[in-house]
């Protein structure tokens, strides 16, 4: 949030700074003296969260790439020779593969997070549209990071998903081939493609360093949103950044990587698909081709649809309606918390979002597929039909006056015992 | 607590849970659904947070890997000095030197351009059994009998998985029929393998007074080959134990910190 700033330069270097580059005052008044609703809870630690696992991801990254060889014959070995003869090798690469399962667990938090509290609508709809653009660089980053170890399901995975260029031929005929053996360097997935991959899964995560930049600095121009939904209107409304939400960001931090370490060192390839631990053999189909997890929902709307073009069609449009939820979005009032009705549908989203992950990871055949067809309808009808039509009927229940009534229960019209016995969400 | 925090831990604790749960699902993949009832975790010295290999376990395991698995399979990611490094078998130096001399390794070209045999040193990786996979489908019935270098982590079950598979072997059903130089074994996919059950009782000699049953044979030969999969297990529990120890402190502080801090805040 635009704040007078408040920062003083105390040393002699700090003010010949503060004239030329004011790095200190920057860093001051949007890390140290922001300020922050005094409401946030802790789904809003999850960027926080992120940063951290960006920073993790680059580290061990760089570090395993030196070590690494793209090269189809002896990417699997040099992986397990990482493992085995680089010093702390294992911890490198059991942090890098599990630290990209703990980056998608959180942006999906966060991801659910903006969507529960309205935190898209005006004005933080760039905010937002950058979000969706960092979500879909990490989901290729992941993408190209898995198909680097070169095992089979890396390899089956790579095949099929560059396949799916191939549905372009039904727009042009032979612009999908075209396209395919243009990604590959060749007529089938090998030793060309894994040196592309590898050199694109170097720069993609530098990217999105950049996107979180700017994602950072539309987050700094209108604030943070918060439960209520309501904006700060008087100072009581909000604290400094530092200490309040620095320690709060801190101790959930601390949590959450008790999770990932817990994983990396008692589980580390619980969350992976043993299958990838044989080299990639291009004779030989794994009966079932599973993306990782976090792909799952996503892998479970592109077979739910016969039509190999509008598969991928929905596919993209899975994500790519995201970035338009603003607009998509006709409600007057930010938070669920206000709306009656919408909570219902959310809540339903969540479970056919999860249920959708569970089917990515079933054969495509029987009733699997007819409950990801049904899951794909519910999904886009979320999105299409219940965010713009919701908001036009539905009334929003009654909301404090501002964060500060709502945090010490003034102006709501109960004192603190009689209103913790109120249910959640009514007035 | 406030009126309006819980929803939103409960969104927080339920999102979190329930990504963990489908994450859950996901690791059981489908093709292993109808053998899971096939394959019994068995107790490992090794699979507890604090777990460790069992020396003697990993020792005669190699021993039975070498006298029986090595005719047909590979182990291309093991060099002899790992069988004397920590966390593993922890044969002796000499010992080492000794079973890394029984290889023989092909090295070169020396001076005059030739390559040429020597007997293995302890740098050396385990040679394998056949010099591409055409010469080992060649003496198999066609059949690749695959290297199992990380063959513990390759298949779901792991370790349980081995064991099962070795001790699998059963007479077919009436009604089955099973292909030339194939054999029954309901932990296969398939039901039909091309290798031959490997081990029978008495088969490999030990000496430290184990007894010498097939149970004992498979189940020490998959403790050995876990440890060719995992040579830093060891490690990683040991480490794992103190960070994590680190961790709750650190957690514990950062809460009380946290706490002060907002205590002066009326929320
Ligand atoms: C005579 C050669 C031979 C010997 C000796 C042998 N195997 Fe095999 N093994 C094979 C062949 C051939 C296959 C491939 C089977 C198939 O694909 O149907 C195989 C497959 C396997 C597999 C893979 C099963 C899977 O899930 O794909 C494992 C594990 C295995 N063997 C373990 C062992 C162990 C442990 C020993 C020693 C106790 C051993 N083998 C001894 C020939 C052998
Ligand atoms: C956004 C950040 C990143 C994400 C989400 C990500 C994700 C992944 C994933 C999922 C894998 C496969 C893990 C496995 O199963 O082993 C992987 C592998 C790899 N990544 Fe990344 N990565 C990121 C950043 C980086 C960076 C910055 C580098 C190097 C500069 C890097 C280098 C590598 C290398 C060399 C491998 C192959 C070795 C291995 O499998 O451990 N990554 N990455």
């Amino acid at each position: 949030m635009a704040h007078a700033s408040s920062y003083k330069p105390n040393t002699a270097i700090a003010k010949w700074f503060d004239v030329r580059l004011p790095i200190m005052r920057l860093m001051h008044d949007q890390l140290q003296d922001f300020p922050t609703p005094r409401n946030l809870n802790y789904l809003w630690t999850f960027g926080g969260i992120l940063t951290f696992f960006l920073v993790v991801q680059l580290a061990t990254g760089i570090v395993l790439a030196m070590h690494y060889v793209p090269h189809e014959s002896m990417a699997f070995d040099s992986v397990e020779r990482i493992m085995r003869d680089v010093n702390w090798g294992w911890l490198l690469r059991y942090m890098h593969s599990n630290g990209a399962s703990m980056f998608f667990l959180a942006v999906y938090i966060h991801i659910a997070r903006g969507m529960y509290y309205g935190s898209y609508k005006a004005p933080r709809e760039v905010l937002w549209v950058l979000g969706v653009f960092l979500f879909l660089a990490m989901m290729a980053t992941a993408f190209m990071g898995y198909s680097l170890v070169w095992g089979q399901m890396s390899f089956w995975a790579v095949t099929v998903i560059t396949n799916l260029f191939s549905s372009l031929d039904s727009i042009v005929p032979g612009l999908g081939t075209t396209v395919v053996q243009w990604i590959w360097g060749g007529f089938a997935v090998g030793g060309p493609t894994l040196t592309r991959l590898f050199s694109l899964h170097y720069l993609l995560p530098f990217v999105i360093v950049g996107l979180v930049i700017l994602h950072i600095w539309a987050l700094h121009v209108p604030g943070n949103n918060n439960p209520t939904g309501i904006d700060i209107k008087t100072k009581s409304d909000a604290v400094p950044f530092h200490p309040y939400y620095t320690l709060k960001d801190a101790y959930a931090l601390c949590l959450f990587v008790i999770l990932f370490m817990g994983f990396v060192f008692y589980a580390p390839n619980f969350l992976g698909d043993p299958v990838n631990y044989e080299q990639a053999d291009p004779l030989q189909t794994p009966p079932h081709i599973v993306p990782e997890w976090y792909f799952l929902p996503f892998y479970a709307i592109l077979r739910a649809i016969p039509d190999k073009l509008f598969g991928v069609i929905a596919f993209a449009g899975s994500i790519g309606l995201l970035a338009f939820l603003p607009w998509l979005d006709t409600s007057k009032v930010r938070s669920t918390r206000y709306r009656p009705i919408y909570k219902w549908f959310f809540a339903l989203f969540i479970i056919v979002v999860l249920a959708l992950g569970y089917l990515g990871a079933k054969p495509a055949e029987g009733v699997y597929l007819l409950f990801s067809r049904i899951g794909t309808a519910l999904y886009f009808g979320h999105l299409l039909v219940v965010l713009p039509v919701l908001g036009w009927f539905e009334k929003p229940s009654a909301m404090p006056g501002s964060i500060t009534d709502d945090v010490l229960g003034k102006g709501s019209g109960g004192s603190r015992p009689s209103a913790a016995s109120a249910s959640p969400g009514r007035r | 607590m406030r009126k309006f925090v819980s929803p939103a831990r409960n969104l927080a604790f339920g999102l979190a849970g329930t990504f963990l749960f489908a994450a859950a699902l996901v690791v059981a993949p489908p093709q292993a659904v109808g053998k899971a009832d096939q394959i019994k975790a068995q107790s490992w010295s090794f699979s507890a947070p604090f777990g460790m290999y069992d020396r003697g376990q990993l020792q005669r395991g190699y021993k039975v890997y070498k006298q029986v698995c090595a005719a047909c399979h590979g182990l291309r990611l093991v060099r002899f000095r790992n069988l004397g490094e920590p966390g593993g078998p922890e044969f002796s130096a000499a010992a080492v030197k000794a079973l890394a001399a029984e290889a023989e390794v092909q090295d070169g070209p020396n001076d005059d351009g030739e390559m040429f045999t020597r007997s293995g040193r302890p740098s050396d990786a385990f040679v394998s059994p056949f010099a591409n996979v055409n010469a080992a489908r060649a003496a198999n019935n066609g059949a690749y009998p695959p290297d199992l270098s990380v063959m513990a982590k390759a298949r779901v079950g792991g370790p349980d998985y081995l064991y099962a598979l070795l001790t699998g072997y059963k007479k077919a059903p009436g009604d089955m029929k099973v292909g030339e130089g194939m054999s029954y074994n309901p932990v296969f996919t398939g039901g039909q393998i091309a290798m031959a059950s490997p081990l029978d009782a008495d088969s490999v000699e030990y000496t430290d007074g184990t007894p010498q049953i097939l149970e004992n044979y498979a189940k020490d030969v998959s403790a050995f080959l876990m440890w060719t999969a995992e040579p830093k297990l060891e490690e990683r529990h040991k480490l794992g134990f103190r960070f994590m120890i680190y961790l709750f402190i650190l957690a514990g502080f950062l809460y009380m910190a946290k706490r002060r801090v907002w205590a002066r805040l009326k929320h």
